[in-house]
């Protein structure tokens, strides 16, 4: 039995070895470092590569684009342009640059910079393409020329009116890159970002962090931070954990169950920012029960959004009462009453209409990019829809398999479907998934099939306006008309929250959700 | 032996060749598309046609296997649609972090195992054999996911004596000592399940064994009881045991998916779950290989290690 004795108190030893210097290790992450929970590894630092929020939220640190949106806002403001004018016919934009800002590698940030930038994404031909795939270029494809009309002035001439075209330069999508980099790197640049931000890259360990750190040279204000390291921690309680633990400052999508544990606690700030999102139920407008408007008025009648929205998400969403998501402060409409919870009306409304009883398939994920909690979702507006007396049965699918049986239409699969988008303008919802040219055999997402001729002119002139305040006018016209037609069942925006340490001052979420760290410090 | 060795590698090449092939069909049935997973929200027909030409995934399935398998012979596993980069790069980077959890776990699942079961079969039926069977039902029946964020509440939060997650500190740290507090609590829930296996196992094994004619001759030589139950009776229990912890290797290499997804280790397991739901086949494939090599070559030791301990098994 000695041996046995001897063999656990060597591995106690070890044991206890192995605790000892963890203090030591902890305490040196320096005060003027900011440690951020993300929800994964980023898949690119390359601007034009990039598609997920969580690879956003470190790129809009370390590139800036001609434009960006005023901080707390959608609305877009001088960045790397410092002014820009818009021809009366809307095609051709012409900006001029900020003087004497450079990217991280020394090389001069001037028109042809811009011009290399659009130029790669757009045109097979250009020596950088082979750096793509670019999946979001066609955010840009109303571009016809970009051209560098002097070292200081770069003039865009497109296709046809696109008043979203601002917007979308100020997307991530729009950042502008060192094309001396990226000529250098290849197809490495991804892993080795160069920008004119006010931090610059430092290092990237695969699968355990991305190191920005203070651009000293930085043409505007320096960031407070001397480095800040974004950690992927995909599950969610252990990033939980490591807040609690201390092994972050900011951890960034928090779970409901979670949060409510947060606030509970004085060390630790919750910060929440409804943004650009709507969740909501695409309705077969084609057949079945629901091609009557009146029964799509009465699921949205049925369904208690508030309940949703506070209970079953914990207030990590609003309730939504029409398409524009609020956080589009310039084009939201205030007025609008949307469908309040009122079964009785809906009752009626199934009455009138002869569908008391009717059988409805729901399509429902299990998970997926702004679904939120899609399950106990759909069971809960399947509960709200069996009291107003519709039988719903529910069909469950994976996020990818989902999106491939809902995309190309419901006809033949089911009357309702779960959906969430997240946006820059409140164009691109409508635009792609509610005009008749964009039914799913013309290439677009609408899964339902609306169709209504006023709302189409409406969404097309809108796409042609670049006068703000008109443009908005179109969108709150189109959006009464869609609400009351009903398409869909419009139901919560996406609250974005993120919990930092009090230690850290200076934190605010943006409705585009974009973490903004230059005004940051901490300690 | 150096011909059964060799015999068992050959070997590999047909399985590793069968399992890409079945890795590669499922993966190209199941629903979804890589295009469909990077573009999101925007995935129009359109938008999806072209970024799969882009990414070569236009091409008809046996073309695309058939590229595949060719660069694989000239070392070159393919480009991840899902990390922009190679899919080599990615393993690699990965997989010695796997190595290093599934190793720990199973060195000390063994030694847990091994232990237990000992003192299990030597006092059979007594109160250290019952406590070490309520401990290894629980152990057994315990979800390692749920075990695990149990242990980083215990140590990590409440206690603060433990990291709650990652392989290294993100400053100063890089060292052994660094890697092995990091280390002790994924280690430990992934080689909680495999070491009530192998205590089992070795319970029953040295049960049998401490029965047999030559321990009773042992002991009537008046040998000590300790040189009969670790010398005499390990060794001949041993040919049974070693096996199983070679299968065991499987297990810990399995549930390091989950593992690595709870105490967020860089390793394979937690990247395969990715590549999965991106459909990232060529991602799927190259770890699946690695795995699927690394586990037979585990067993190929196990099965080596058995041939030189047990006489009876000819060389």
């Amino acid at each position: 039995m000695a041996t046995i004795r001897g063999t656990l108190a060597a591995l106690a030893g070890a044991i206890i070895l192995a605790l000892a210097p963890l203090h030591e290790a902890t305490a040196q992450v320096p005060d003027d470092v900011l440690v951020v929970g993300q929800i994964a590894e980023p898949a690119s630092l390359d601007p034009a590569v990039a598609t997920a929020t969580n690879d956003f939220r470190i790129l809009i640190n370390l590139y800036e684009g001609l434009v960006r949106y005023r901080p707390g806002t959608l609305e877009v403001e001088p960045a790397l342009a410092e002014s820009w004018t818009i021809s009366d016919d809307g095609l051709v934009y012409t900006f001029t640059l900020r003087e004497g800002v450079t990217f991280h590698d020394g090389s001069p940030l001037d028109a042809a910079a811009v011009t290399f930038n659009f130029d790669r994404m757009l045109d097979p031909a250009h020596p950088a393409a082979a750096t793509g795939p670019f999946p979001l270029s066609f955010f840009f494809s109303a571009v016809k020329t970009v051209e560098a009309v002097d070292a200081r002035t770069v003039r865009f001439t497109l296709n046809e009116p696109f008043a979203p075209f601002l917007s979308n330069l100020a997307y991530p999508t729009g950042l502008i890159v060192s094309p001396t980099a990226v000529t250098e790197r290849g197809k490495e640049f991804g892993r080795n970002p160069v920008g004119t931000g006010p931090f610059r890259f430092k290092e990237w360990q695969g699968n355990r962090q991305v190191t920005i750190e203070r651009n000293p040279d930085y043409w505007g204000e320096e960031a407070k931070l001397q480095a800040v390291v974004f950690r992927p921690i995909t599950d969610p309680n252990t990033r939980a954990a490591e807040m609690l633990s201390g092994g972050i400052d900011v951890m960034v999508e928090v779970p409901p169950d979670a949060l409510a544990q947060f606030q509970g606690f004085e060390s630790f700030a919750v910060h929440e920012q409804a943004g650009p999102h709507l969740w909501f139920l695409i309705l077969n407008t084609r057949s079945g029960p629901l091609a009557d408007k009146r029964v799509r008025q009465a699921v949205n009648l049925a369904i208690d959004k508030e309940a949703i929205a506070n209970e079953l998400l914990q207030g990590t969403a609003v309730p939504a009462k029409g398409i524009i998501a609020p956080a589009f402060e310039w084009a939201h409409d205030p007025a609008l009453l949307g469908y309040p919870h009122d079964p009785e009306r809906a009752r009626a409304l199934l009455k009138e209409a002869g569908a008391d009883g009717a059988e409805l398939t729901l399509l429902v994920a299990e998970g997926g990019s702004g679904m939120l909690d899609p399950v106990a979702m759909g069971t809960a507006i399947q509960a709200d829809l069996a009291e107003v007396g519709l039988n719903v049965s529910i069909e469950t699918y994976e996020w990818n398999t989902y999106l491939a049986t809902v995309n190309p239409g419901l006809e033949g699969k089911g009357d309702m479907a779960e959906m969430a988008w997240m946006t820059n303008d409140p164009d691109t919802l409508p635009y792609l998934t509610l005009r008749t040219e964009a039914l799913p055999d013309k290439g677009g997402f609408n899964s339902g099939y609306y169709s209504n001729p006023e709302v189409d002119r409406l969404l097309e002139d809108a796409r042609r306006t670049t006068d703000p305040a008109r443009r908005a006018e179109l969108y709150r016209q189109a959006e009464r008309i869609i609400v009351d037609d009903a398409p869909w069942a419009f139901v919560a925006h996406w609250r974005q929250n993120a919990v930092t340490t009090d230690a850290v001052k200076g934190f605010s979420l943006q409705p585009s959700f974009f973490l903004l760290l230059a005004g940051v410090s901490k300690g | 032996m150096a011909a059964y060795i060799a015999g068992r590698l050959i070997a590999l090449v047909p399985v590793l060749f069968g399992l890409s092939l079945i890795v590669f069909t499922i993966m190209a049935l199941i629903p979804g598309d890589p295009a469909t997973a990077i573009l999101g929200s925007y995935a129009t027909p359109e938008n999806v046609e072209r970024l799969n030409r882009e990414l070569g995934l236009d091409r008809s399935l046996p073309v695309q296997y058939a590229t595949w398998l060719g660069n694989v012979v000239a070392g070159d596993l393919g480009q991840s649609t899902s990390l922009n980069r190679p899919v080599l790069d990615e393993v690699m980077e990965r997989f010695p972090a796997t190595l290093i959890l599934a190793g720990a776990a199973l060195v000390l699942a063994s030694v847990l195992g091994l232990l237990a079961g000992i003192v299990s079969a030597v006092r059979q039926y007594g109160l250290a054999d019952k406590l070490v069977t309520l401990a290894v039902l629980v152990g057994i029946s315990m979800p390692s996911f749920w075990l695990g964020l149990l242990l980083i509440l215990a140590f990590s939060v409440r206690l603060k004596v433990l990291p709650v997650s990652g392989m290294y500190a993100i400053y100063g740290g890089g060292d052994a000592a660094d890697l092995l507090r990091h280390l002790v609590l994924p280690a430990t829930t992934l080689a909680i399940v495999a070491a009530g296996i192998i205590a089992r196992l070795t319970r029953s094994a040295m049960l049998e064994v401490l029965r047999q004619d030559f321990i009773r001759t042992a002991r009537a030589k008046g040998l000590p009881e300790r040189r009969v139950v670790f010398v005499h009776a390990l060794r001949a229990a041993l040919v049974t045991v070693i096996p199983v912890i070679g299968v065991q290797a499987g297990f810990v290499l399995g549930g390091a998916v989950y593992i690595e997804t709870v105490f967020q280790w860089p390793g394979i397991g937690r990247m395969l779950v990715d590549a999965i739901s991106t459909r990232d086949i060529l991602l799927v494939q190259g770890g699946v290989l690695v795995v699927a090599a690394s586990y037979v070559l585990l067993n190929l030791v196990a099965d080596v290690l058995q041939r030189l301990m047990d006489p009876r098994i000819g060389a």
